[in-house]
């Protein structure tokens, strides 16, 4: 597959290729020494501009089509998946991945938006966009979670919920108003982890927990900059002020109390290592998960409640 | 001889106008004919032709459902205050004093006691008028205390919606409003105390995507959008026109997602007989 190469990786991208075609010659000549020069370079060329990365870069690789997606997490993380489909409603929303599996030694209730690598699977996974039947499999599954007591891990990353004539029609308002409701009284720890885009209430709508996670180049808002922009400035052309204006990375929403924690990206960003962020993901998922089995259910709820009233900011 | 002979003037836009006082008539945006204002107040402003119904506010809602001077606002000292610093074409906190002052209310939502044909309740209603009836960090604020006063009373709520969505300009904290105020009606919801959630022209985005669809019973205004994403929206993404009626209250009845459509003038009535069969 093409790899798809932003803007600003570019530099970075350049000099590893570089590297690499002067390691091929290493053997022959003596050039160890300017390989490590170079090395140190890419380092400090990707430190600088990664450290300094604007939130639409961010926006852009929380985008890229090469990031970990929620069924590579699943494949990475865990064992003995078993993928169960449906809200026995209407049908099975297949921008939604969902189902019980071994995380470390204990089971767990995993789910996630999913998105496709190109156009035959994005059109398949609706591009992580959910209907309402996708938010009420969720939530079937989340009280079976509760039934047999166990943990529900959701992994957010959609452009939003879907605009559709169908997806009004069948209450897209009401599926999402229900998980909400729903999801903060469940007696069981639920832990959110924004793995890319989490756009409005799409993404909040599995996105109701004891702990909300998010990774370093992900973002989180009310709306995608570009809406913003075509809202508030009436033209497509704003999205870069209107990512700034939103204040939409994972450093963003930690200021704001908004998530608890920033899962950390391997360097150059999630994309560059699908293995090193689902280690990272899974260690501190399980950390997560044996501080919230300390508490007791109701205390837990009590807590999640507390949690979500104190967003907002005001002043009287 | 002609065969006929013009027995009238032209008709120029020149001719005298009628003289029509300013401010006392209005324009139905229904069927276009011209209404006199006191008789629009009298008919629950509500177009008496075609049943058109003009969008209304906070003080409007308060004086046609609720026992006269049994209305006591609460919570009228929280303000929004501008967390992110939001500049768009126009600073958020330009935004909100201009609001303020076009609407001469203080935010989007008003909440308080008061009494519906001798029932105590909480309600609270929006205002369209101020930034499009969003949701910030107060109105979520102000309707979570609402809910908690109708939890610590044991006194049903009523919430009157009318909303283009969560406010874009506090950005992540107005997304959490829907988690806050939904966590809020799973508590009232389990206490056993009822709660009427009553959509009006328009109902969209995050507020129906919360607390607007989570009512005990739905009762939508005869004609009111009422949706998740925008009809502007859904058109673009999917590339053709939306069939008549789409989104308004009477499909989402259809659908099975409102209880009752309703003429203003009977909201009053049908809220009070909701309640006493619920709460007595």
């Amino acid at each position: 597959m093409a790899k798809m190469v932003l803007e600003f990786e570019k530099p970075i991208l350049e000099l590893e290729q570089k590297i690499e075609e002067m390691r091929k010659y290493a053997d022959n000549l003596d050039i160890a020494d300017e390989i490590s020069t170079l090395e140190k370079k890419v380092d400090q060329l990707r430190e600088s501009i990664f450290s300094n990365l604007t939130r639409w870069q961010r926006v852009q690789l929380a985008r890229h089509p090469d990031r970990p997606y929620t069924l590579d997490y699943i494949r990475l993380m865990t064992e003995d998946f078993v993928e169960l489909h449906g809200d026995r409603l209407f049908a099975d929303d297949r921008a939604i991945v969902a189902g019980f599996a071994r995380l470390g030694d204990q089971t767990v209730l995993i789910m996630g938006q999913q998105k496709g690598r190109d156009t035959k699977s994005n059109v398949y996974r609706n591009f992580g966009m959910m209907n309402p039947e996708g938010y009420r499999k969720a939530l079937r599954l989340m009280k079976m979670a509760v039934k047999f007591k166990r943990p529900i891990i959701t992994l957010l990353d959609t452009p939003g919920a879907y605009p559709g004539i169908g997806a009004e029609e069948r209450g897209q308002a009401e599926a999402i108003a229900r998980n909400l409701f729903e999801m903060s009284h469940l007696p069981v720890p639920i832990v959110v982890v924004i793995i890319g885009e989490g756009a409005s209430g799409g993404a909040l709508g599995i996105g109701v927990g004891d702990r909300v996670l998010m990774f370093e180049n992900a973002w989180y808002s009310v709306i995608a900059p570009e809406s913003c922009s075509s809202i508030l400035w009436r033209s497509w052309d704003y999205k870069e002020q209107a990512a700034e204006a939103l204040k939409l990375t994972a450093a963003d929403l930690l200021e704001q109390g908004i998530i608890d924690r920033i899962v950390p990206e391997p360097r150059g960003g999630a994309h560059r290592n699908h293995e090193m962020s689902a280690s990272t993901l899974k260690k501190i998922l399980l950390e997560e998960l044996k501080a919230l089995a300390k508490m007791k259910p109701d205390k837990l709820v009590e807590k999640r409640v507390e949690k979500f009233s104190k967003m907002g900011a005001w002043k009287e | 001889m002609p065969w006929f002979r013009r027995s009238k003037e032209n008709i120029t836009s020149e001719g005298p106008k009628k003289d029509i006082p300013d401010g006392q008539w209005t324009k139905c945006d229904g069927c276009g004919e011209m209404v006199h204002k006191k008789q629009l107040e009298q008919n629950f402003f509500t177009c008496q032709k075609c049943g058109y119904h003009f969008r209304i506010g906070s003080k409007e809602y308060f004086e046609i459902l609720l026992d006269e001077k049994t209305f006591k606002e609460i919570d009228t000292k929280i303000r929004s205050i501008d967390p992110l610093t939001f500049v768009d074409t126009k600073k958020y906190s330009d935004r909100l004093k201009e609001s303020m002052r076009k609407s001469g209310l203080n935010e989007a939502v008003r909440t308080g006691t008061a009494k519906i044909n001798g029932m105590p309740i909480v309600i609270a209603c929006m205002d369209f008028s101020f930034i499009g009836g969003s949701m910030g960090s107060v109105v979520g604020e102000k309707i979570a205390r609402a809910i908690d006063l109708a939890l610590k009373k044991k006194d049903p709520l009523i919430i009157i919606s009318s909303s283009g969505g969560a406010r874009m300009m506090e950005a992540a904290y107005s997304l959490m409003q829907l988690a806050k105020t939904s966590a809020k009606l799973a508590q009232l919801s389990d206490a056993g105390i009822p709660y009427i959630s009553v959509m009006t022209d328009p109902t969209t985005g995050g507020v129906t995507a919360s607390y607007a669809m989570l009512g005990d019973v739905h009762i939508a205004e005869q004609g009111a959008l009422i949706g998740f994403a925008g009809p502007r929206v859904i058109k673009q993404t999917i590339g053709r026109d939306l069939p008549k009626g789409f989104q308004r209250a009477e499909f989402l009845q259809e659908k099975g997602f409102v209880d009752v459509v309703l003429h203003r003038k009977e909201l009053k009535e049908t809220i009070s007989k909701i309640l006493k069969l619920l709460h007595d």
